[in-house]
């Protein structure tokens, strides 16, 4: 398909198209990590806790959402969650795509925000926590300032480079028609069939911005480790 | 490559020559004009308190740290050198690390006979039958295909020094051999040592144990903060040591 | 209103003949088509991936890289260094800088572009940047467009977190490892094949199947640009017959099941190649 050269004229029109596409992004990015972070906190709490059945049903859920694709959870919520009010009150509630999207991505990601805390808290040494069993703490006391805080600092940059993932994962909401950053390039793309523009200008600006948030998890990181 | 100095050199000096020798870690000077001479079959024991570089003396005569200043010849082969064939050197230098660092996924006899094979270009027979010689001198014959996590600190440590002699080399290196070891099997070590002192082997010994050092060593290193404060035979340094460092030193040590 | 659903398990397994059930297609062979399609491509991009993410990752660890991007471990093995002669004087290079410069900037580009839009450029933008002649190739003679794309896709995304992963793994070994490989008078690269690289990969033998199991997952993607792996089938299901609960479950049984195998295959070998007498590899 030749038909003239690189068009930059069209990106710099399609703007504001766009940047309504990247606002659906951040904002699914955003939601996505803040439910992901609560429930992966939750999962995390069962599967360490001392209730075993608990423990058993959080770690199959870890390990069920971590087997599948993400293309496939999204396709499943996408299906299912509109249906959900109809089987369980016989209601009709109008669900929309971009809810039906976030709930898949906050119960995928809990998943590995699960197994980032579980890793985190099990890294703090036992002696710490023996440490503070000696001096009378008790286990929640431990927990909140002997374990967590050790925790936290070794796994922020893990968790923020899950964000980062995310963050990427987001597009694949194009699947199911959302219009995020892609899809609306895409729109823009095929309407006016310069595919190559577009495609190199999404690519051009996730570089950018995950490199940006790299960077700067990098230095948080530096800073963590300074103190 | 080509452009790589013979390492058979001339008996110019001593065996290991250092002179003026600095090192920096970046802003942080860890050697500062470290001087010594080390003829052949001489026995130096060097010590010091923690972070007095002699950990790190030790790693410049054979290359594996790089140093700014001065220079170091071995057998008359500069180790500063760009141009120097580093493998070939150190091929002449066995080194013993205080964490006996045996490669863990091959066995004991492996281990000794990876670096005649890879290095020397000795074929498979005749490097088994050498290093089966060195399990002997060091008493672990029967341990051969044993893999090192299988065995004891004392007795990988032997290993350790059978793997270093198997490249025939003119002189030995030792990182503190004996201060990751139970004390039950530091004697055991030192007598591995103490027997390849005694065949002629020139060594340099980084250690604390001093009676080691009294029993064995023909000189004596101290060091203190990067610098080399004394070097004298071991009498001198055991009898009246001239600086106050090197005579704090010795008493806290010598009250064990 | 009314709301139901009728399940209709054994649609899965109807066949042709079966046209009273109002069955359209033979459903099970196109899940079984599917999952053949989705292993396939899962396959060929870890061939890709696993060699070229090895070599990346191992170009990662040398001393130091030209352009500090990204962070490294500085290592203790050192690279012949040449000299160079220029207008200012001889100066030093040392190969390795640009080897690992160079997969820094294979890393960072791989890794900072979400799969879904790299396939994209792959499919649509890259037949364009090519001269002419081998453009018209690609769009024209090349059998199973959409599956080499896919495969070259994954496979170079996949690359660029094996080299993270062997990267990490030669960097766990302790320094004093590679100082009594140095020691014995081992050249670099035999510091590497005959010390580093046997442990390392060894190491790495879990977060490696989890990446395995990555590749598997993100062979989904491709249903993006035509292919007909496994989640697009049961799309294709759901949109003939009306029974998605049925066909997405049989996609998410067979990714489990799936997944159970590797992660049971890895076991095994990871028992094969365990080192006697060490429970941990980690440096301490």
């Amino acid at each position: 398909m030749e038909s003239g050269g690189f068009d930059t004229h069209i990106i710099f029109h399609s703007i504001p198209f766009l940047a309504k596409g990247m606002l659906l992004t951040l904002e699914l990015t955003v939601l996505g990590i803040g439910g992901g972070l609560v429930f992966g906190t939750l999962l995390a709490l069962c599967r360490l806790g001392k209730f075993r059945a608990l423990a058993f049903a959080a770690g199959t859920y870890v390990n069920f959402f971590r087997s599948m694709p993400l293309i496939l959870v999204i396709f499943w919520f996408y299906f299912l969650v509109p249906l959900v009010p109809k089987l369980l009150f016989g209601m009709e509630v109008e669900v929309g795509a971009f809810q039906s999207v976030l709930i898949a991505f906050i119960m995928f990601e809990a998943a590995y925000y699960c197994e980032i805390m579980r890793a985190g808290i099990q890294s703090v040494k036992v002696g710490q926590v023996h440490a503070g069993q000696a001096l009378g703490l008790t286990y929640r006391q431990n927990m909140t300032h002997v374990v967590l805080p050790q925790a936290f600092r070794n796994m922020i940059p893990i968790l923020m480079s899950q964000a980062i993932v995310l963050f990427q994962d987001t597009a694949l909401v194009y699947v199911v028609g959302l219009s995020d950053f892609l899809y609306s390039a895409d729109i823009v793309a095929n309407s006016e069939n310069r595919l190559m523009e577009m495609y190199i200008t999404v690519a051009i600006v996730y570089f950018s911005m995950c490199s940006l948030a790299q960077f700067l998890v990098r230095n948080l990181q530096k800073k963590f480790s300074h103190e | 490559m080509n452009e790589t100095k013979d390492t058979t050199g001339t008996d110019g000096g001593g065996m290991i020559e250092m002179n003026h020798v600095g090192k920096w870690y970046g802003e942080f000077q860890v050697l500062s004009n470290c001087s010594t001479s080390v003829n052949k079959g001489d026995v130096v024991v060097i010590c010091g308190p923690s972070g007095s570089g002699k950990s790190t003396l030790i790693k410049v005569i054979n290359g594996l740290e790089p140093f700014q200043e001065g220079t170091i010849t071995f057998n008359g082969v500069s180790v500063g050198d760009r141009t120097t064939n580093l493998s070939k050197l150190r091929s002449q230098i066995g080194m013993v690390f205080q964490n006996f660092e045996l490669f863990p996924h091959i066995s004991i006899i492996e281990n000794i006979k990876l670096a005649q094979m890879k290095v020397l270009g000795r074929e498979d027979d005749e490097a088994r039958n050498r290093s089966m010689e060195l399990l002997e001198r060091v008493g672990l014959s029967d341990q051969r295909d044993k893999y090192p996590a299988q065995l004891s600190g004392g007795q990988q440590q032997r290993v350790a020094i059978a793997r270093g002699l198997a490249m025939d080399p003119i002189a030995m290196l030792f990182d503190e051999p004996t201060s990751a070891l139970d004390p039950e099997m530091i004697n055991e070590v030192l007598d591995v040592m103490t027997e390849l002192a005694n065949d002629g082997m020139t060594m340099m010994v980084v250690s604390h144990e001093m009676g080691f050092a009294k029993r064995v060593a023909d000189r004596v290193i101290f060091m203190d903060e990067g610098y080399i404060v004394e070097d004298c035979s071991k009498d001198d340094f055991f009898g009246t040591p001239r600086g106050d460092r090197a005579q704090l030193f010795l008493s806290k040590i010598l009250t064990h | 209103m009314e709301f139901t659903y009728n399940w209709d398990w054994a649609i899965l397994f109807c066949t042709v003949e079966d046209t009273e059930t109002g069955c359209i297609g033979p459903y099970f062979y196109w899940i079984l088509e599917g999952l053949s399609w989705t292993i396939a491509v899962a396959s060929a991009a870890w061939v890709i991936a696993f060699p070229l993410g090895s070599f990346f990752g191992i170009l990662r660890t040398f001393d130091k890289p030209i352009l500090v991007v990204v962070p490294f471990v500085k290592s203790p093995i050192y690279f012949r260094t040449r000299a160079i002669g220029t207008s200012k004087g001889i100066i030093w290079v040392n190969v390795a800088w640009f080897l690992h410069g160079f997969a820094n900037v294979y890393v960072t580009i791989f890794r900072n572009v979400p799969l879904l839009v790299q396939l994209f450029l792959w499919y649509f933008v890259f037949p364009e940047l090519l001269p002419d002649d081998a453009g018209m190739w690609v769009k024209r003679e090349l059998p199973l467009p959409e599956f080499w794309t896919a495969v070259i896709c994954l496979g170079l995304y996949s690359a660029s977190r094996v080299a993270e992963q062997v990267r990490a793994g030669i960097n766990s070994i302790s320094r004093g490892q590679q100082y009594a490989a140095m020691a014995i008078g081992l050249t670099p690269v035999q510091v590497y094949r005959y010390v580093l690289l046997p442990v390392a990969f060894r190491i790495i033998i879990p977060p490696l199947t989890s990446d395995f199991l990555g590749v598997f997952k993100n062979s989904s993607l491709a249903l993006t640009i035509g292919v007909l792996e496994l989640t697009a089938m049961t799309r294709q299901i759901e949109e003939y017959s009306y029974q998605g609960f049925e066909a997405f479950t049989a996609a998410t049984v067979l990714y489990i099941g799936v997944t159970a195998i590797v992660m049971v295959a890895m076991r095994v070998v990871e028992g094969r190649v365990r080192i006697p007498g060490m429970i941990s590899l980690e440096a301490k």
